[in-house]
């Protein structure tokens, strides 16, 4: 008899989810988590958008710690010396389960925990699990500390830099190409200022992102997401690109946080944590192995993770991987067998739903915006250009607008624009 | 080359809650004569390390110190096979800990 039916290893959106569901189905689970409390290790953007997360939790506007609802959706291209900003706001961005949240990692993943443990998980923190307990291509349980632990299945739910996947599944160290490197402060600013400064309702806000000079021209950009009294704002940079630049991470971040597009934003606030964790970004290429016998691979640590430059989403898909895996689980505890065959269930409900999907079907997007650097550099300063012929007005006799607009565009190359356009249509 | 740099990262570091153990480094570098492209690689370090941890002093010296670490696995993705001697994450109730995340 192992100790528990179900091991899960990290308490963050998939691991908790995944306990939650366990537990309330009466199933015998421990959560091994190595922050000191559930979310102490961990930092998103970032948003959430809501639909997977009412599934497990229908009242979590009201229940859990959300931020604030996102009415406002900003997209920049950012030129060193200009910003070009489109702000959209619709009705249907607040329509109850399609509209999405900003959040704070550390604090809604101990909401979470929480509800796992009401519903009677167990779970242990500040113990890293160091390795798996293997009976030839099986994995049984979990080491950790002094303790080997044993489980008829184990849940790895341990993020995007799983220490453990390469051991279950053979899954490979991510390439530098496949994944972003994220930088965030946290920066504190009175409720009332934030709605006043991102033109919102209270309890409403913003998610903004920039594409451009935030990275100095490499691929990434940054966000800006409101929280209740704070700000969090930040950048993410393909490591492969970024590794190429002349300029620190830290140090774009703080040229971004100058830019003055963005400064008089954060102005008088007080930065209170600055913190650094990695994002995939290689899309449904990255994604290994899912399940093994005894064993399933959940949410970031199973790259379930998507970034289209204008929208970025991870939580979503953890939340839904996690409660899939809980629904396999628990059919194949009640049929007595845990093989990867029974196991397979887990992913057939993932390629059945939204997320092998839709990671599916923007595949090609990654290696689009790998191969489009123009995205970063050529095009925000085009679209300076153009608005700047339009805007600028100096007394000189002016140019008609298709000399205006068709100048600049010239500069890139007309072809050149059009093959981008249709690339990332088809990418799309 | 890498351009000036007029940003405090220990300032901002300073801002966030560490247990810091003293005893085990959780990260440890290689030996530059053991890694004949130590320099290189340690250049991308100093690029992408978020925490600034990966320095050159005034004369150019490499040095590293794990204190900080966000634990972000960032020089594990990039040296993780090459300068890195290994990557792990901090003992138990060790590293980093965000209060908002
Ligand atoms: C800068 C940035 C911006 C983002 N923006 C957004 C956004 O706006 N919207 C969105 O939906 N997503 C966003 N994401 C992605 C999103 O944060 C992740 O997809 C999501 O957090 C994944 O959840 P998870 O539960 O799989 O992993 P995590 O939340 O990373 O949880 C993994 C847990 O496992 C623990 N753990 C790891 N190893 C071990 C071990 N060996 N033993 C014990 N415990 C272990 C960790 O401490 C952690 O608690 C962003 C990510 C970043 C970095
Ligand atoms: S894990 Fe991240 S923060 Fe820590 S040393 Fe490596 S790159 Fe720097």
């Amino acid at each position: 008899m192992a100790d528990f039916d179900v091991i899960v290893v990290g308490a963050g959106y998939a691991g908790t989810v995944a306990a939650y569901e366990l537990a309330k189905a009466g199933k015998s689970v421990l959560v091994v988590e190595r922050g000191n409390y559930a979310g102490a290790k961990n930092m998103t953007g970032g948003r959430i958008y809501s639909h997977s997360l009412k599934k497990v939790f229908p009242n979590f506007e009201q229940d859990s710690p959300v931020e604030r609802r996102i009415t406002h959706e900003r997209i920049s291209l950012m030129d060193p010396e200009a910003n070009f900003t489109i702000d959209f706001t619709s009705k249907a961005l607040k329509q109850e389960g399609q509209d999405s949240y900003s959040v704070l990692s550390a604090v809604y993943d101990q909401w979470l925990a929480e509800q796992a443990e009401n519903a009677g998980a167990e779970i242990i923190y500040g113990i890293p699990v160091e390795d798996l307990i293997m009976e030839g291509d099986s994995v049984k349980g979990v080491i950790a500390g002094e303790d080997s632990l044993t489980a008829e299945i184990t849940i790895l739910a341990d993020g995007v830099n799983s220490l453990l996947t390469a051991k279950a599944v053979g899954a490979k160290k991510p390439k530098p190409s496949e994944i972003a490197v994220g930088v965030k402060e946290l920066i504190e600013l009175p409720s009332g200022v934030i709605e006043d400064r991102f033109l919102c309702n209270p309890g409403e806000g913003a998610a903004w992102l920039f594409a451009g000079d935030a990275t100095h021209g490499h691929i990434g950009g940054g966000f800006m997401y409101t929280n209740k009294d704070s700000i969090s704002l930040g950048l993410v940079a393909t490591i492969s690109d970024l590794v190429g630049a002349t300029r620190p991470i830290y140090q774009m971040m703080e040229d971004f946080k100058k830019h003055p597009a963005v400064a008089p934003l954060v102005r008088g606030g007080k930065v209170v944590e600055y913190s650094g964790h990695m994002v995939s970004e290689g899309g449904y290429a990255m994604v290994p192995k899912l399940v093994t016998n005894g064993c399933m691979i959940t949410g970031d640590a199973a790259m379930l993770c998507m970034n289209l430059g204008y929208c970025v989403r991870g939580m979503d898909f953890a939340v839904a991987s996690g409660q899939m895996a809980a629904q396999a689980a628990i059919e194949a505890l009640d049929a007595g067998s845990v093989d990867e065959a029974s196991l397979h269930r887990y992913v057939d409900l993932l390629e059945n739903s939204f997320v092998l999907r839709e990671l599916k079907q923007y595949r090609r997007f990654p290696h689009f915006m790998e191969s489009t650097t123009r995205i970063f550099k050529e095009y925000p300063a085009m679209v300076k250009e153009i608005m700047n012929s339009m805007f600028v007005v100096d007394g000189k006799p002016a140019d008609p607008l298709k000399k205006k607009i068709m100048d600049p565009v010239k500069e890139v190359g007309v072809t050149t624009v059009l093959k981008d356009a249709m690339g990332g249509m088809k990418a799309l | 080359m890498i351009d000036p740099i007029d940003v405090n990262v220990d300032e901002k570091l300073s801002l966030n809650r560490y247990e810091v153990d003293e005893e085990n480094a959780h990260i440890r570098l290689k030996d530059e004569a053991e890694c004949p492209n130590f320099q290189e690689e340690f250049d991308k370090l100093v690029i992408a390390c978020p925490a600034a941890l990966y320095r050159r002093d005034e004369e150019g010296r490499p040095s590293f110190d794990y204190a900080g670490c966000l634990e972000c696995g960032t020089c594990r993705i990039i040296c993780g096979d090459t300068i890195l001697d290994y990557w792990r994450y901090p003992g138990p109730t060790m590293g980093v800990e965000y209060r908002w995340g």
